[in-house]
């Protein structure tokens, strides 16, 4: 060691190789430059499988019509009948294995989200049958008057106004 | 709760998911980092262009500088919210991004700023290496003696040709640290001028905005640490004369310290000069083009943010420390009053910047305002709240305290003959 | 002594060389530059949101909510509804409050610190919904700030976030012009909408679609002309968000209004 001038540099190359080295160890296999080139496409390669796997809850009301034949009968036909089931009663992951999963919401919330009287022409909100929350019977359960799965019905023999 | 909510207040309409997610550590980060290159480029003043005024404040200030190192990028861990996978910065970098650099440009200035003590002080290291060998206590001693021994490096030549060149490479370091230093910082700036999605951020002024105002706090930190060392020295002296050893003139030190400062605050009004002209040229440019945003950010600068624009940074923070500083026969309390104004300045132009910029809604629709957490109840309180800033702001002074232990900066007999 | 100060320069150069990570010099490859231009493959994801169908009734964000697994009470979602309310007077209020979780039953606008403002039926001008969700960028510029590369693009075009690489930095947060991202107030790493990434490359619709009622909302693939989706985005006149932020959005709308933000 004749000139001790370069033993900082030295301790410098040795941290670079050192952090090379933790590359090698710590990033994943699959981690590099993919589709979109390196501006966009610089990842691992694995996440989007995980992504990809992540599951599904919200299985479309197709898959309730094999055991709910006639509740898909009662409102397919009605004004409400493009209102997929999955809105009002839940997400059906796990439902056919534990029934109870599944509550019936009788909250009037549910079906203000829609019939809150909101006068904004040019949308259909505005030519969508509404009420006032606050006038029209505040305590009331909705379903009490109006069957759910088809509004054109009475509920409990009591003529709805129109 | 999420991020964010726990300190924003939103007015009008704000989109859903928008929250300050950058806070107090992101003002403090370019605070720090200004404060670094300042330090650092005051200690090459002396080691480069051979300031010999400088002599006593270019060791002081290249020390405290390696204790503010490790403090600039402090508040960006204190900010992550994974703060443990921060290697990933060096393990993946993605250069598209502007943070992603960070680490190799602030790894290469710490290696630097290190290897240049180094050599200032390997002489001192071997001597004490040296002297805890010869006078064998054991014990703590015998730690003592493995930090300076590992800390030599096995270069124990301390002979005359040994010395100048360790001489030669800090020139050669100091140099080269300066453009290292100015990018650390004029890069803090591209990360926020580059946001295009942020009206405010958006300018390629930024980054020169930032170097200059990181200039005008590093100079002003030093005027100010300066005039602390030089009182101890002159405090040292009196000591010294009064027990009879030595005999150093005190008057003939208050005015070289005098005279310095003097000078020093020539080179900061020059500095505080061309941040104010590029700053105030961004706002007239942004008032005369009145592109789409200029509304929301006019309503943000002249009406909600005016007291800490107008009043507390160009007023308190720039005008009165140049008035100050400016007017004829300058004093050491004007000085130091002044220096301290124009760090509070530089602070709460970080702030206008980092808050400012997340005071309005990308809807340009509302506003939203920062209420800082005081009381720290929970980590992310502490984390991003004024006891978090606190903890960021004294670390430097404690990692002082910790380094001149084995680099003494102050006791001018021990380093006597180095350098 | 001279020598030895070449040497010197010619040594920092060797160090600044070799402490850029290898990484960077994939950048250079040119079989991945090549792939960089794109516009391959035979999947291009995109959304059509017709506002003039939207009631705001707010189930597409309930349903995303609960499909993407973000807690249901935390006030960040991945899709939102606004709601837009000219008055005669030409003011302009928009709301959605919750992100429009429970939809619109009140015709007051929640203007969040400036409290609830009714306006009288009679002095609006015009009022509808507009839906939001990540436009899903041809040049993402939070993929483009990420500095882990945590976040990216798929070859079918969206972008998702690798949760155990993200540092949790929000600079993506701040480079998105949207206003959709977020930080997961369970993972700690930002959040947002991937057009449910599970659902779409398993054949399916997204949560929000699916939930819609009213065919406000719609997804397709831009690459399949026969997609009705695509027959609406090239044959009608359809708009995108904040096209001056050079994002490209690869999200549509029918009905845009010169108040939507």
């Amino acid at each position: 060691m004749k000139n001790h001038v370069w033993r900082p540099l030295y301790i410098a190359i040795a941290l670079v190789l050192l952090a090379v080295a933790a590359r090698f160890i710590i990033v994943p296999s699959d981690f590099g430059v993919h589709e979109r080139g390196y501006m966009y496409g610089w990842h691992r390669k694995s996440n989007e499988a995980e992504w990809k796997a992540v599951t599904v809850k919200y299985q479309t009301a197709k898959s309730c019509i094999p055991c709910h034949k006639e509740k898909y009968d009662d409102i397919k036909d009605s004004p409400h009948g493009k209102i997929s089931c999955e809105n009002c009663h839940g997400p059906r992951l796990g439902h056919p294995n534990d029934p109870k999963r599944l509550e019936i919401n009788r909250a009037r919330s549910l079906c203000l989200r829609c019939h809150t009287k909101l006068p904004y022409n040019g949308t259909l909100r505005g030519s969508m049958k509404g009420i006032n929350p606050d006038t029209h019977y505040p305590q009331a359960e909705c379903m009490m008057c109006h069957y759910p799965h088809d509004p054109r019905r009475q509920s409990h023999g009591q003529e709805v106004k129109r | 709760m999420v991020h964010g909510e726990l300190w924003t207040i939103k007015e009008a309409f704000v989109y859903p998911n928008e929250y300050i997610y950058w806070s107090i550590q992101i003002v403090m980060y370019p605070f720090m980092t200004g404060l670094v290159a300042g330090a650092f480029v005051l200690s090459s003043l002396y080691h480069v262009f051979g300031f010999k005024q400088l002599r006593e404040i270019a060791r002081f200030s290249l020390v405290f500088s390696f204790a503010l190192l490790p403090c600039a990028p402090l508040p960006l861990l204190l900010h992550l919210q994974q703060p443990l996978r921060n290697h990933h910065v060096l393990m993946t970098p993605h250069f598209s991004s502007a943070i992603a650099a960070f680490g190799i440009v602030f790894m290469t200035y710490g290696m630097i700023v290190a290897s240049e003590l180094w050599f200032v002080y390997r002489k001192h290291f071997v001597q004490r290496a040296a002297d805890l060998r010869d006078n064998w206590q054991g014990g703590v001693e015998h730690v003592s003696y493995i930090i300076f021994n590992v800390l030599t490096l096995g270069a124990y030549d301390i002979g005359e040709e040994s010395l100048h060149r360790d001489e030669k490479a800090v020139k050669y370091l100091a140099a080269a640290g300066i453009p290292v230093a100015c990018f650390l910082h004029g890069y803090a700036g591209f990360i926020f001028g580059s946001v295009k999605a942020n009206a405010l951020w958006m300018t390629p002024l930024m980054p020169v905005i930032f170097i200059c105002s990181a200039v005008v706090s590093g100079i002003a930190l030093c005027i100010l640490s300066f005039i602390v060392v030089s009182r101890l020295r002159i405090t040292l002296n009196n000591w010294k004369i009064r027990h009879g050893v030595g005999t150093p003139a005190v008057s003939e030190m208050k005015d070289a310290e005098l005279a310095i400062v003097t000078q020093t605050s020539r080179y900061l009004l020059i500095f505080l000069v061309l941040a104010i002209s590029l700053e105030l040229l961004d706002l007239i440019f942004r008032g005369y083009t009145a592109v789409k945003s200029w509304d929301i950010l006019r309503s943000v600068i002249y009406e909600k943010d005016f007291v800490k624009i107008f009043i507390l940074q160009y007023g308190l923070g720039n005008l009165v420390p140049f008035i100050l500083l400016l007017m004829p026969r300058l004093t050491i309390r004007r000085a130091v009053a002044g220096t301290l104004l124009v760090l509070v300045g530089v602070f709460m132009m970080r702030w206008n910047v980092v808050i400012g910029g997340q005071a309005f809604s990308a809807s340009f629709a509302g506003f939203m305002e920062y209420s800082l957490p005081i009381i720290p109840v929970s980590m992310e309180t502490f984390r991003e709240g004024l006891f978090g800033a606190l903890f960021v702001v004294s670390m430097p002074y404690l990692l002082f305290l910790i380094f001149s232990r084995v680099m003494p900066v102050f006791d001018p007999g021990k380093v006597k003959n180095n350098l | 002594m001279m020598n030895r100060r070449q040497f010197c320069k010619k040594m920092f150069l060797v160090a600044g060389g070799v402490a850029l990570p290898l990484a960077a010099l994939e950048l250079f490859d040119p079989k991945r530059l090549q792939a960089e231009k794109g516009g391959k493959g035979d999947t291009r994801w995109v959304f059509l949101i017709d506002t003039h169908k939207c009631v705001g009734c707010g189930f597409c964000v309930k349903a995303c909510k609960i499909e993407n697994e973000v807690p249901y009470d935390a006030k960040v979602s991945r899709t939102w509804v606004e709601r837009y309310v000219v008055t005669k007077g030409g003011e302009t209020l928009i709301d959605s409050p919750n992100a429009a979780r429970d939809g619109f039953t009140s015709s007051r606008s929640d203007q969040n610190h400036n409290g609830l403002i009714d306006i009288k039926n009679e002095d609006i001008a015009k009022a509808f919904f507009v839906p939001k969700l990540c436009n899903q960028c041809d040049n993402p510029p939070c993929v483009q700030v990420c500095p882990v590369g945590a976040t990216y693009q798929t070859a079918d075009g969206v972008v998702l976030v690798d949760r155990s690489w993200c540092i949790g930095c929000g600079y993506c947060v701040m480079g998105c012009p949207y206003g959709v991202r977020f930080f997961h107030p369970v993972h700690h790493v930002a959040e947002k909408c991937n057009f449910c990434y599970h659902r779409i490359t398993k054949g399916m619709s997204t949560a929000c679609v699916d939930a819609c009622p009213f065919g406000a909302r719609r997804i397709g693939n831009l690459r399949d002309p026969k997609d009705p989706v695509t027959k609406i985005i090239t044959t009608e006149r359809v708009g995108v968000l904040k096209e001056e932020y050079g994002t490209k959005p690869q999200v549509f709308y029918l009905g845009l209004s010169m108040e939507v933000k």
